[in-house]
């Protein structure tokens, strides 16, 4: 298959960054993206030139590092996936496919499609935690949990932290990331003593780093690549809520 | 922006209310005792001094907003495909906020204005205009009721996002509830703003006398 990649390059933080073009020939259709990247990357080397700078790391969709906005899309066209799991296959033949980074005020840009997602990090050492000792295996057995609420405990935990929903919603919020954390820990016993501290301490510290507010346009829910549902953000609405009124 | 959101709605539905008192063919006078009731009861008054704050609150919260989610993003996307993921209006609450206020200057200078101007501080009682009367010649102007049309149309689809995403702010929320929710916010989002837009229509085509 044969590409026409119009790809974000930016020398560093601080520097102009543009669209270049790149032409890219005999890709196997069950390449994966980054595979691609890294069929250019090699031919850049090759002939002098300075190869794309990329995140990514265990290229089996569960680490959350790999990004790009590709075709206008947060992790591209393919549904419920991250950037490694997309496959060239989702392309057709000759189409011309636009490669830029996650762009969000909070995520700034370290050099062509790396950005600096450490503010997620920042938001969860705010919480995002049980600080009280849980005990060993048997322990956690004693602790009954409502297997309904132990689901959706799981499905919470899915999330990545890939940043895709910042990326993919337009007022750049990060609120399916932050409300899935909160969930995960809120639907469970050992999560309950820190509740309302956690909400509002995740919170404060995801507005401090500059991320927008949401406004339920549902973005996010339909790029996330772990299918992390908007119920989230109401739960985390309305932790953030109880906890505003009754916190001391 | 959910709690004023929500508050503006029920007063949708009051003025939906007694507006549609214009289709008993009596000519306005049903419309009008309601109109003279809630031009010159003290608590409805006191009312409109809430609802006018609940405008402005509504309003401002959402510029702030604007700029605030707008900020967010100091470097745009060179190729986006935003429609994807997301319908048009859920993204556009602002622009259509916008042409809801514009129609907001007009439609009260069309009426509130110069009622209470009339009315004044002190001749409440007397001083009222006959709002009936001045529907019957606005409307006569089709170009205005183009735009009252158009206003509703705005109105409709800043409903259709609004009213179930209020609901979810305020993390009001259960999987129980939400089709609920949803199927209300769209029969809201259609009734309402319909039988708005048919009031203007009903003059132009004198289907009320």
């Amino acid at each position: 298959m044969k590409f026409n990649l119009k790809v974000w390059r930016q020398k560093n933080a601080k520097a102009e960054g543009k669209l270049v073009d790149y032409t890219i020939d005999n890709i196997i259709p069950d390449m994966s993206f980054l595979e691609m990247v890294d069929v250019l990357n090699d031919n850049l080397v090759r002939k002098g030139e300075d190869p794309i700078a990329f995140d990514h790391d265990c290229r089996e969709g569960i680490c959350g590092m790999c990004s790009m906005y590709i075709s206008g899309r947060a992790h591209g066209p393919q549904h419920a996936a991250t950037t490694c799991q997309l496959y060239m296959r989702s392309f057709k033949d000759g189409d011309t496919i636009y490669v830029e980074p996650f762009r969000a005020g909070a995520f700034p840009i370290i050099k062509d499609l790396v950005t600096d997602r450490s503010a997620f990090d920042r938001i969860i050492s705010k919480g995002g935690f049980v600080s009280v000792n849980t005990g060993q295996a048997q322990d956690a057995n004693n602790l009954p949990v409502d297997k309904a609420f132990a689901e959706k405990a799981m499905d919470a935990a899915a999330c990545i932290g890939c940043g895709a929903c910042v990326a993919a919603c337009p007022n750049s919020a990060a609120m399916l990331f932050v409300s899935a954390k909160i969930s995960q820990l809120a639907l469970l016993p050992q999560g309950g003593p820190e509740r309302n501290n956690r909400a509002i301490n995740m919170v404060n510290q995801m507005d401090e780093e500059g991320f927008g507010s949401c406004t339920n346009i549902g973005a996010c829910e339909a790029e996330c690549p772990k299918e992390i549902k908007l119920t989230n953000i109401a739960r985390m609405n309305r932790e953030y809520l109880v906890a505003s009124l009754i916190n001391e | 922006m959910a709690l004023t959101g929500l508050f503006l709605i029920t007063f949708l539905v009051v003025h939906a209310g007694i507006n549609s008192m214009i289709w008993f063919n009596d000519g306005g006078e049903t419309f009008s005792n309601w109109g003279h009731f809630m031009g010159t009861n003290l608590i409805i008054r006191t009312m409109e001094i809430v609802l006018i704050i609940g405008f402005l609150v509504h309003i401002i919260d959402g510029l702030l907003l604007w700029k605030q989610n707008r900020d967010a993003r100091p470097v745009k996307y060179a190729y986006s495909n935003p429609a994807a993921n997301s319908k048009w209006y859920s993204r556009s609450m602002g622009l259509l906020g916008t042409l809801i206020l514009i129609f907001l200057v007009i439609h009260t200078a069309h009426f509130w204005i110069p009622n209470r101007l009339s009315q004044g501080i002190s001749n409440w009682e007397h001083g009222e205009i006959d709002l009936y009367g001045k529907m019957v010649e606005i409307f006569q102007n089709p170009l205005i009721v183009l735009v009252y049309v158009a206003g509703c149309f705005s109105l409709f689809w800043h409903l259709l996002h609004g009213f179930k995403s209020a609901f979810q702010s305020l993390g009001l929320n259960n999987v129980k509830y939400n089709k609920a929710i949803e199927i209300a916010g769209t029969a809201f989002a259609i009734i309402v703003p319909l039988v708005f837009a048919l009031m203007p229509i009903s003059f132009y085509f004198h289907l009320v006398h």
